[in-house]
C-alpha cells in the first residue's frame, strides 16, 4: 500500500495548546508589530487549512475571520469618532468637534482625525483579531464533543450539558427553515417582526421537545450512575473544583496584571490549582464511568505542542532582549521592522501541517488507489 | 422477564387512569408486540419497563413493575441500564454523540464497563447489525433505517436482557423496517434477548412476534396471547387477518405464506370478477393540476431529483413512492414552491409556485408536512381556525366548517399538542383545505396513525379526489397506497423508475406490493374490499 497508514486523530488539548501558545504570543506587548500580528494569522490559517477534517465545524474558522475583521473596523470606527486629539501627525480630515462639559475632558466627540492615530487602532484591533482567529483555528481542528471527552469525570455533567447545547444547534437551524416553510404554507409572510413571532413558538416548542427527548435517553441508558458515595463527599467534590477555578481566575488576573490585588496574584493561583486537584480526585473516585478509546498523547502531539512553544518562547524572548521592532509606535510615522527572532519562531508554529497531513485530503489523495487497487 | 403486578398508572393532573389494573408476565426470550389504538396508553406501558414512568414522567403508580428480578420502584432508569434497553420513537431525537461508534460506547461509558470489553463489545454489535459500513459516519447523515439499527445498538452493547422499542418501523420504507425486523428477530433467536416493542404497522410485524398484547383501552383490560387467538378478535387487524375473517379460515394465515396455501380456493372462486386492467384508453382531461418538466434538485454534491418528469393530473390520488431519501419529499417541496428547483420547471395552475406570494399559493397548492405540529402555532383548536381564516382572508368560520367535514368531533378548546395524532393531521388538513386549493399534497401521513384514523384518512382523500382535487401523497404505507392510490409513481435516486395506474404498478413490484396482492398474485387484488365486493357478486 505504498506506506499509507490510517493516522489516529491528533489529542484535542493538543491542538488547544497550540492555539493557546500562539494566542499568547499575539498578546506580548501593548504596542505591536502588525507584520508578526499579520504572520500569526496567516501560519494559523495555513494550519488550519491543510490540517482540518471534514466536519461541520471544520469551518467555523472563515466566521472567526469574519468576526476579527469587524472587530477591527469597529475599533478604528471608535478612534475616529471619540478618540484622543492632540496627537500630531498627517490630519486625514476633521469631524464636526462636539465640547463637553469639563468632568468628561477624557472623552472628546469630532475633531481633527491623524493618520498615526487611525494605524494604531487598526494595529490593536488586529492584535484581538488574531486572538480570536487563535480560537477559530483550534475550535476548525477538533471536534468539541471530543474535547469534552477530555473534561475530567467531576466536570462531566457540565460537559453533558455543553454536548447538549452542541448537538441542539443544527437542530435548531433546521427547525427554522422546516418552520419558515410551513408558515408559507399557511399564506403567512415570513419576514419582519411578526413573522419572527410565529416562527418562535413552533420552534421553541420543537426545542423543548427535543431536550426532553433526549433527556430521557440519557436516563435510560445509564447516564449519571455513581458509586456509593454520601451527597456530603459529592457536594465537597463540586464545591472545592468550582472555588479551585475561582480562586485561580483571579489570581491569574492578580499575576498579570501585577498592579492589583497586592501581590496576592501567586498565592491566589497556588490555592486554586490545590482546591481544583482536591476536587477533582474526590469527584473522579465518586463516578463509575470508563471512556471508549481515550485519547493518547504521543510524538505527534509533543510535536505540535513544541512547535506553539517555539512561537511563544521566541515572541518573550525577543521582548526580554529588548529587539527592535517588538514594540512599535507610529508617532513618528514609520514603516516597523520585521525582527528575524520572533519570525522564525511563528513561521515554527507552521510546522504542524507538515507533522499531521489533513484527514480529507488524505482520503481523497488515497480514492484512486483504492480504485485502482480494487480494479 | 418482565412482570406487571396490578399496575395502574395516573399523569399528574389527567382526568382518568392511563394503565388500569395491569397484570402481565412475560418470559425471557419472546419477541412480544404491543398493539391497539392510538391513546390507549401503548408508549406509557413500554416506558413503565424500564421506570421512565413514573420516575422520568411524573404521575402516581400503583403496584409494581419486576424487571430481571429488579423493581422499577427502588431501580431508576439510570440502574436499570444494565438490564434494560429503550428505544425511543426517534432515534436521531435519542442520540447523544455525533459519531456511529461513540454513540454505541456511550451506555457503556455510563456504566463503567472495562475499556477492553468496551471495545469487544462494540465490534461485536457492529457485526450483529450489520453496520460496519456506518461506524465513522456522523449520526446526522444516516438514512432513517440505518438511525434505527445504530439505536438499537447503542443499547445493545450495555448487553441488557430485554429490548423495549416504540414503534420502531413507523418512519421507515418497507425495505428497511424488514431490515430492522430481521435484526430484532436474530437478537431473539441467538441472544435469547426479551423484545417489548408497540407498532402500529401490524402487517410488518406480525409474522415476528411470539405472543400480542392487546391495549384496548377505555379501561377494558389488557389481554395477553399468542397472535393466532388475539388476532381473531382484535380490533386492530391487518389486511392479511381481515381477509381471513371474511373468508373464515382457521387456523388464522399470520404470514402471506401461510395464506397462500389456503387461498387457492379462494383466488378461484373470485377470479372471474376480476378486475380488468384500468381502462387504457382514459378520457384526455384538459389541463393538468400541476407539472415538473426536467426537475433537478441538488443539496451540495447530492442530487435528491435528476430532471423528473410529472404530470399531475385533477380528479386522481397520486402516491410517490420510493426508499427513504429517494427523493419523494424534495419533489413534493419543488411542487409546493418551497424551494427553487435548480434545473427545470415546475408549475401549478399555471405559474411558478415558487415565486407566488404567500397569500397567493394557498389557493394554489396545499402542501401538509410530515410533522403536522410544524403547521400549528395556536393555543387552541378554535384559535388555530380564528387565525387560519384571518391569514387566508377567509369568511369567519370557513376553517371551522372543513374540520368539520374533515373530523367531526375535534375538541375545539384543546390545545393542538394535546390532540391525537389522527385530530392533530385532520386539523392541519382543514387549515390547508380551507381556502379550497385544487392541487393537495401530503407528505408521510400515516405515521403514528392507527388502522380507524387510516379509514378515516382514505375517505377523506377519496372524497377529495371525487371532487376534483388533484392529490399527491407521499406514503411508505403499502396498503394505504393500495387503497387510496389511482396512480402510482415509485422514484429511486431521484428518477421516477416507474409511473402508471397503482393496481399494475405495486402488483408487480415485490417491495411495494400490499398483503392482499401477494395473496392472490398472480390476479390483481388490492384490497379486502374489494375481494369482499366480488364474493358478494358471485351468484350463491
Amino acid at each position: 500500500m505504498n506506506g499509507v497508514r490510517v493516522r489516529r486523530p491528533v489529542h484535542p488539548l493538543a491542538w488547544w495548546a497550540w492555539a493557546a501558545c500562539l494566542a499568547v504570543a499575539a498578546m506580548q506587548t501593548t504596542d505591536p508589530n502588525p507584520f508578526l500580528l499579520l504572520l500569526i494569522g496567516a501560519v494559523e490559517c495555513f494550519v488550519v487549512a491543510s490540517c482540518r477534517g471534514n466536519d461541520p465545524w471544520s469551518r467555523s474558522l472563515a466566521l472567526f475571520l469574519r468576526i476579527g475583521l469587524v472587530v477591527i473596523v469597529i475599533r478604528v470606527v471608535i478612534e475616529i469618532l471619540f478618540g484622543q486629539r492632540g496627537v500630531p501627525g498627517h490630519v486625514l480630515f476633521t469631524l464636526p468637534h462636539a465640547p463637553l462639559p469639563s468632568w468628561a475632558a477624557s472623552v472628546s466627540i469630532g475633531g481633527a482625525v491623524t493618520l498615526e492615530s487611525v494605524l494604531t487602532a487598526a494595529v490593536l484591533g488586529l492584535q484581538i483579531a488574531v486572538i480570536l482567529v487563535s480560537f477559530g483555528a483550534a475550535n476548525s481542528l477538533v471536534s468539541p464533543y471530543r474535547l469534552l471527552r477530555c473534561l475530567p469525570a467531576v466536570l462531566y455533567e457540565a460537559g453533558v450539558a455543553v454536548t447538549v447545547a452542541l448537538s441542539f444547534t443544527p437542530e435548531l437551524i433546521e427547525t427554522i427553515s422546516a418552520v419558515r416553510q410551513a408558515r408559507r404554507l399557511r399564506g403567512i409572510p415570513t419576514n419582519g417582526l411578526r413573522g419572527m413571532r410565529g416562527i418562535a413558538v413552533p420552534v421553541l416548542e420543537g426545542a423543548l421537545d427535543r431536550s426532553l427527548q433526549l433527556a430521557t435517553s440519557m436516563d435510560a441508558r445509564g447516564y449519571g450512575r455513581r458509586n456509593d458515595s454520601s451527597a456530603s463527599v459529592r457536594g465537597v467534590a463540586v464545591g472545592a473544583t468550582g472555588g479551585g477555578l475561582l480562586l485561580l481566575a483571579i489570581g491569574l488576573y492578580g499575576v498579570i496584571d501585577a498592579g492589583t490585588l497586592f501581590g496576592l496574584g501567586l498565592p491566589l493561583v497556588a490555592a486554586g490549582v490545590v482546591l481544583c486537584a482536591v476536587g477533582l480526585t474526590l469527584g473522579g473516585r465518586r463516578m463509575a464511568r470508563s471512556s471508549y478509546r481515550p485519547d493518547r498523547w504521543g510524538a505527534q502531539e509533543w510535536g505540535i505542542l513544541a512547535s506553539g512553544l517555539a512561537a511563544v518562547g521566541s515572541m518573550a524572548l525577543a521582548h526580554a532582549l529588548d529587539v527592535e521592532g517588538m514594540a512599535v509606535s507610529f508617532v513618528p510615522l514609520a514603516m516597523p521592522p520585521l525582527p528575524f527572532l520572533p519570525v522564525a519562531g511563528i513561521l515554527v508554529a507552521a510546522l504542524p501541517a507538515c507533522i499531521v497531513p489533513a484527514r480529507r485530503a488524505a482520503t481523497e489523495a488515497l480514492r484512486p488507489e483504492l480504485e485502482a487497487a480494487v480494479a | 422477564m418482565i412482570r406487571f403486578d396490578d399496575v395502574s398508572f395516573r399523569y399528574a393532573e389527567a382526568p382518568g387512569l392511563t394503565l388500569e389494573a395491569v397484570s402481565l408476565e412475560i418470559p425471557e426470550g419472546e419477541l412480544c408486540v404491543v398493539i391497539g389504538e392510538t391513546g390507549t396508553g401503548k408508549s406509557t406501558l413500554l416506558r413503565a419497563v424500564n421506570g421512565l414512568v413514573p420516575h422520568f414522567s411524573g404521575g402516581t403508580l400503583a403496584g409494581t413493575v419486576t424487571v430481571g428480578g429488579r423493581s422499577t420502584r427502588q431501580h431508576r432508569p439510570r440502574e436499570l441500564a444494565d438490564v434494560v434497553g429503550y428505544v425511543g420513537q426517534n432515534p436521531l431525537a435519542s442520540f447523544v454523540t455525533e459519531r456511529v461508534e461513540d454513540e454505541l460506547a456511550y451506555t457503556m461509558e455510563n456504566i463503567g464497563v472495562a475499556p477492553a470489553a468496551m471495545r469487544r463489545r462494540v465490534e461485536d454489535t457492529i457485526d450483529l447489525l450489520g453496520i460496519q459500513d456506518l461506524r465513522t459516519r456522523p449520526l446526522r447523515s444516516l438514512s432513517g433505517g440505518q438511525q434505527q439499527r445504530v439505536a438499537i445498538g447503542a443499547v445493545l452493547t450495555a448487553s441488557p436482557r430485554v429490548l423495549v422499542l416504540d414503534e420502531p418501523t413507523s418512519a421507515l420504507d418497507p425495505a428497511a423496517a424488514e431490515e430492522v425486523l430481521n435484526a430484532l428477530a436474530r437478537l431473539v433467536h441467538d441472544l435469547g434477548l426479551t423484545v417489548l416493542m408497540a407498532e402500529h404497522r401490524l402487517e410488518r410485524v406480525l409474522p415476528f412476534a411470539d405472543r400480542l398484547v392487546l391495549v384496548p383501552g377505555a379501561g377494558a383490560p389488557l389481554v395477553a396471547g399468542p397472535p393466532e387467538h388475539i388476532m381473531r378478535t382484535a380490533t386492530v387487524a391487518p389486511p392479511l387477518i381481515e381477509l381471513g375473517r371474511l373468508v373464515g379460515w382457521d387456523p388464522l394465515p399470520l404470514t402471506v405464506r401461510d395464506a397462500r396455501r389456503q387461498a387457492t380456493a379462494l383466488r378461484d372462486r373470485i377470479a372471474p370478477m376480476r378486475h380488468d386492467a384500468t381502462p387504457a384508453a382514459q378520457v384526455e382531461r384538459d389541463e393538468p393540476a400541476a407539472s415538473l418538466r426536467g426537475v433537478g434538485v441538488l443539496y451540495g454534491p447530492v442530487v435528491a431529483l435528476g430532471a423528473v418528469d410529472l404530470e399531475i393530473r385533477t380528479g386522481e390520488v397520486t402516491v410517490l413512492m420510493g426508499r427513504n431519501g429517494s427523493g419523494k419529499s424534495s419533489l413534493l417541496t419543488a411542487l409546493a414552491g418551497g424551494r427553487k428547483p435548480n434545473r427545470g420547471s415546475v408549475r401549478v395552475g399555471g405559474s411558478d409556485p415558487h415565486t407566488m406570494r404567500a397569500q397567493e399559493l394557498i389557493t394554489q397548492v396545499g402542501l401538509v408536512p410530515q410533522d403536522p405540529g410544524l403547521l400549528l402555532y395556536g393555543e387552541s383548536v378554535e384559535d388555530e381556525c380564528q387565525r387560519a381564516d384571518h391569514t387566508s382572508r377567509l369568511e369567519p368560520g370557513t376553517t371551522a366548517d372543513t374540520l368539520r367535514q374533515v373530523l367531526p368531533g375535534v375538541p375545539t378548546d384543546r390545545h393542538p399538542r394535546d390532540l391525537s395524532e389522527g385530530q392533530r393531521l385532520a386539523l392541519a388538513l382543514a387549515i390547508v383545505l380551507a381556502p379550497v386549493p385544487p392541487l393537495l399534497v401530503l407528505d408521510e401521513p400515516t405515521r403514528g396513525l392507527d388502522y380507524p384514523s387510516k379509514d378515516r384518512l382514505v375517505q377523506i382523500l377519496r372524497g377529495l379526489a371525487d371532487t376534483g382535487h388533484a392529490v399527491v401523497l407521499a406514503t411508505h404505507d403499502v396498503e394505504l397506497a393500495a387503497r387510496v392510490a389511482d396512480r402510482a409513481v415509485v422514484l429511486a435516486d431521484g428518477e421516477i423508475i416507474s409511473d402508471g395506474p397503482a393496481r399494475e404498478v405495486v402488483c408487480h413490484s415485490p417491495v411495494f406490493a400490499p398483503q392482499i396482492a401477494k395473496v392472490l398474485a398472480p390476479d390483481e387484488w388490492l384490497t379486502v374490499g374489494e375481494v369482499h365486493e366480488a364474493l358478494e357478486e358471485i351468484p350463491a
